[in-house]
């Protein structure tokens, strides 16, 4: 259209007419525009202005007046009495909502045992000082004898400012957590990858026996919540572990454990990616480097790794953003080694600090979004590489190389199937390590922290909701993107706000919904609690794949169907429901059973968001581990992987049912 | 900010009037919605005995754990969802009520129960039910195993022999941690003797958990041979079975209550007044002592299976409002001090 415009610029600008039916469809994607900003945008907003609404002391509200015995002296107030004696410098006073001051420190000479008195009062209502623990928020004077007065604290007044990241800046136990997230996201990152490639490379290049079953196996770490792993760790390697010694005396509370179960959640991350990155090589170039000689050796580093290295730098970003968000695994075995998505937590829950809550989330979204843009850049120039003419690389029997795959696959199967078969052992034994007979006391979760059975149902509520509600939001959307004509504008805010969420961290999503929805003035206040605000969180934290799902799903479908129903006078709704959907069906149930699948296990988002009613598995596990209840938390945990495991077969089964059904028009 | 208070107030006075006009006097089943941090096993309990005497308020339980429910309450704080506040630890009530989220309101039969557990306002604004006592969860086979004595102090856990073998729970995200590191700081001295303490207490930590339960329960397992928690957490782990010794250190220890208050602005005010009435009762205070030791009312406890004898005595003069005033303070100076162990090499 550019192209014409600048070759003809007398002729006037030819806009493709916009129907009845587009207009309908651009209505669909603004109700489905605002219902991302709602969920996603409003609340980050939210989030971003609390972490800029800070607390300090103002002096300058509290007025002074001394009698040592010789009459009321003139009022003074702090703000001049510390200019005075230079007490507190300006940093001194930042603080936090529950930030209190005594007023004796405005006193060097000051004992309680003299006879002096004192008046204290507010210029301006808006501050408050404590008398013990009375609160006083009037502007009268009050009197005090000198023993009193060393009850009396002030207390800190809102404001807004940088303030709060400049504490965050000066406070090393709080900062240094950024380089200990990066380290291990890094050193995580590296293994992964590395693993991830040689499995998939073995899956891809070899022809060794039991592809299926490996495939299956690397896929076990998706089902479980991110903290199982750590659970099994503690079982192997802690101080009553069963293989401790392999770890010669070093502590698994910590770096170790931290990168260990991230390899171990992120590895079926990692190697989707780089399959796929694999399997688009092309045969022709490998037929090549056989015809020049070249050594098997030669020809991985020319051909194959240059082939894969878009997946391998998509995987590597994939698979920071996933460590470096996550939040239930150091939590459970990080032991004292902080990192940023535990300090939310921390300043959150244990502190009630919502304001550096939120600035940390400030400082966890910079890696995040810039993690997320990079695999953005890359994954378009994946596709840029794919052309129409390449043949499908067919692996050649090999025996010692095959056999060499085997026996690396097996390895990382072991892994895997390993930390899951822990975690059930610990489940079943009555009272690690002074008890191991067999018992199910461990499933009593009624008697436990973490709502009981009642979570474990939740979940199930939570997971199927999300799946109906979320494909039902991201198909329809992502077919309303894809076959809407014109309203360029639209479409590109719709796309940028479809791929935000990837880059939002769950811990952060759910801080921001509590800023937003819990606010009395919101009109939605009313979901806050319920398991309705679950279901949006959840949908909205896991949309930007469920979406690139379905777009690539209709990008198969020819755009002529659109035009072939319009001339044929037919409304897209029926087009629509008669064609793309039955067409898409496989996609549509891969994104349902996806969103399932994160609703199960997710525990990042919701951790702020659940409530008495609606407590949820995942959370359980966390706080029955939290409590010290391990055995149980990972009763729970492989609840969640049972259930999981069941979802998928149901979804294996309907699948091939329906497949039948409606894609038999593909084998034909 | 302040008008809308004003009319969201006057306008729910307004209608509490209008109900109470409404239905006067008459037995109307009322929803009461109550937080509380109290165990999960319990609550069930708490509601069937006061049920007996009120049959017509029913209990909405929101239950969390301390710090979760206190986040909560302040997150509502100008919305607030719950009518009382049943079973949350009093430096956290304190917390709220210099918010001005409480109720004063003197319960009838206040003068029975120890001054201890009451505030100490004109009306209180808060009324004690138990307390729950720092203790030292010792595992006496994972002693042995590394030739560990019993400590019979604090300053006992100094010795070298114990670097590596404690846990503690961190003050930042526990109560019960943070009643430890309070107690301290009013034994050995608020402005030197208690960080000194702590420094080379420090240097043995072997690391800090977010949960105060959760030392006691690694001790149980194993995990650890001595964990820093709570005596009731010792005793009902030494109920199932695991091989702990409950040891009450020599010069004192912290403690905190669990309390009941009315949140102010709540629609059913007359409603929460009789549960905070029946909650200071014998009754009440007899079903406290299942689990705990330690109850408002003087007399009325008996010997809890498995707890230390001498716990009572080795109560601190707790002082409340020091700790609650200085919360903040004394998190910051523990954050700055402890709070990177993994980098301290």
């Amino acid at each position: 259209m550019t192209e014409l415009a600048d070759t003809a610029p007398a002729a006037p600008l030819i806009k493709p007419k916009t129907s009845k039916d587009d207009r309908i469809m651009v209505g669909f994607i603004l109700v489905i525009c605002l219902y991302l900003l709602i969920t996603l945008a409003f609340p980050l907003y939210a989030m971003l202005s609390k972490s800029f609404s800070t607390y300090a002391f103002d002096l300058t509200n509290f007025e002074f007046q001394v009698n040592a015995g010789d009459g009321w002296s003139e009022p003074f107030s702090a703000a001049e009495q510390n200019d005075k004696i230079q007490k507190f410098k300006p940093k001194d006073l930042v603080t936090s909502s529950d930030g209190r001051l005594a007023t004796t420190e405005f006193f060097p000479d000051f004992s309680f045992r003299s006879p002096t008195l004192y008046r204290l009062r507010q210029v301006r209502g808006d501050t408050s000082f404590l008398f013990g623990t009375e609160r006083v928020d009037d502007t009268e004077w009050h009197e005090y004898s000198s023993n009193d007065f060393r009850r009396i604290v002030i207390r800190a007044s809102g404001d807004t400012g940088l303030d709060n990241f400049r504490t965050y800046f000066s406070t090393p136990a709080l900062f240094r957590s950024i380089e200990n997230s990066l380290f291990i996201s890094f050193l995580s990152t590296i293994i992964t990858v590395s693993l991830a490639f040689g499995f998939a490379y073995a899956l891809n290049r070899s022809t060794m026996r039991f592809k299926g079953l490996f495939k299956l196996v690397a896929m076990i770490p998706i089902l479980v919540p991110s903290l199982l792993p750590g659970i099994a760790l503690v079982y192997l390697f802690g101080n009553q572990g069963m293989i401790k010694g392999l770890l010669f005396g070093e502590s698994i509370y910590g770096p170790i454990g931290i990168v260990i179960g991230s390899v171990f959640f992120t590895f079926p991350h990692a190697l989707i990616i780089i399959t796929t990155a694999l399997a688009i090589s092309d045969s022709r170039l490998y037929e090549a480097a056989t015809a020049l000689r070249a050594s098997r050796w030669r020809t991985f580093w020319t051909v194959t790794i240059p082939g894969a290295r878009y997946g391998l730098i998509s995987a590597a970003f994939v698979v920071f953003n996933l460590v470096i968000t996550d939040f239930g695994l150091p939590k459970v075995i990080g032991g004292q080694y902080n990192m940023l998505a535990v300090d939310i937590y921390k300043q959150v829950i244990g502190q009630q600090n919502f304001e550096m809550g939120a600035v940390v989330s400030v400082v966890l979204l910079i890696p995040a979004l810039l993690a997320f843009g990079v695999d953005r850049y890359v994954q378009k120039k994946q596709v840029a590489q794919l052309s129409a003419r390449s043949v499908p690389y067919v692996p050649k029997p090999h025996r010692q190389f095959d056999r060499i795959c085997l026996a690396y696959c097996s390895l990382v199967a072991v892994f895997i199937v390993g930390l899951i078969a822990v975690c059930q052992y610990a489940a079943l034994i009555k009272f690690w390590p002074y008890n191991l007979s067999l018992s199910l006391d461990n499933y009593n979760f009624e008697v436990m922290d973490g709502g009981g059975w009642d979570s474990y149902t939740n979940s199930i509520q939570l997971g199927l909701y999300t799946a109906l509600i979320g494909t039902v939001v991201v198909f329809v959307g992502a077919y309303m993107v894809e076959k809407v004509n014109g309203f360029f504008t639209t479409r590109s805010a719709f796309q940028f706000l479809a791929m935000m969420p990837m880059a939002i961290p769950g811990m952060v999503l759910g801080l921001a919904y509590i800023f937003f929805f819990n606010n009395p003035d919101n009109p939605l206040n009313a979901i806050y609690g319920t398991l309705a605000i679950m279901v949006i969180c959840t949908v909205t934290h896991f949309y930007t794949v469920s979406h690139l799902t379905a777009v690539t799903a209709l990008k198969q479908m020819d755009r002529e169907f659109e035009a072939v129903a319009a001339s044929l006078k037919q409304p897209f709704q029926r087009l629509f429901a008669r064609v793309t959907v039955p067409v898409c069906l496989p996609s549509i149930l891969d994104i349902s059973i996806y969103l399932f699948v994160n609703a199960m296990t997710t525990v990042s988002a919701v951790i702020f968001l659940y409530s008495p009613d609606t407590t949820l598995a995942s959370v359980a596990v966390l706080n029955m581990d939290d409590a010290g209840d391990i055995a149980p938390a990972a009763a729970m945990g492989m609840m969640i992987f049972y259930t999981n495991v069941g979802a998928r077969l149901i979804h294996q089964f309907v699948s091939r049912k329906l497949v039948r059904t409606t894609q038999a028009w593909r084998g034909g | 900010m302040l008008p809308r208070f004003i009319r969201k107030s006057s306008l729910l006075a307004c209608t509490a009037a209008v109900s109470m006009l409404a239905f006067g006097q008459a037995a109307q089943a009322v929803d009461l919605t109550v937080y509380t941090a109290v165990e999960a096993e319990d609550l069930a309990r708490y509601a069937e005995t006061f049920n007996k005497d009120h049959p017509d308020i029913n209990i909405k339980w929101v239950r969390d754990s301390t710090g979760i429910v206190t986040a909560k309450l302040l997150a509502e704080k100008n919305n607030p969802q719950a009518d009382v506040v049943w079973g949350l630890a009093a430096t956290s009530l304190l917390l709220l009520k210099s918010e001005g989220m409480l109720e004063p309101y003197k319960p009838k039969g206040v003068e029975k129960l120890d001054k201890k557990f009451v505030d100490k306002g004109a009306v209180p604004t808060w009324v004690g039910m138990d307390a729950w006592v720092a203790s030292i969860c010792y595992n006496t086979v994972e002693a042995a195993k590394h030739n560990l004595e019993p400590p019979k102090t604090w300053r006992d856990l100094l010795k070298p022999m114990y670097k590596g073998h404690l846990i503690m729970p961190n003050p930042n995200s526990s109560g019960t941690g943070f009643l430890d590191v309070s107690s301290w700081l009013q034994m050995f001295g608020k402005e030197k003797g208690g960080w000194e303490f702590m420094d080379r207490l420090h240097k043995n930590i072997a690391r800090y958990t977010h949960s105060g339960s959760k030392p006691c329960k690694l001790a149980a397992a194993g995990e650890i041979p001595i964990g820093i928690s709570f005596a009731f957490r010792g005793a009902k782990s030494k109920a199932k079975g695991a091989p702990l010794e409950i040891i009450v250190p020599e010069e004192g220890v912290g403690w905190d209550m669990e309390a009941t208050a009315i949140i102010a602005g709540t629609s059913k005010l007359e409603a929460a007044q009789t549960l905070v009435d029946w909650s200071i009762t014998r009754t009440a205070n007899e079903m406290y002592n299942t689990g705990y030791a330690v109850v408002a009312m003087p007399g009325v406890a008996k010997p809890v299976e498995h707890f230390p004898p001498n716990l009572l005595d080795k109560m601190i003069k707790n002082d409340f409002e020091f700790a609650a005033n200085n919360r903040k303070a004394i998190l910051a100076k523990w954050l700055e001090r402890y709070d990177s162990k993994s980098e301290a090499k």
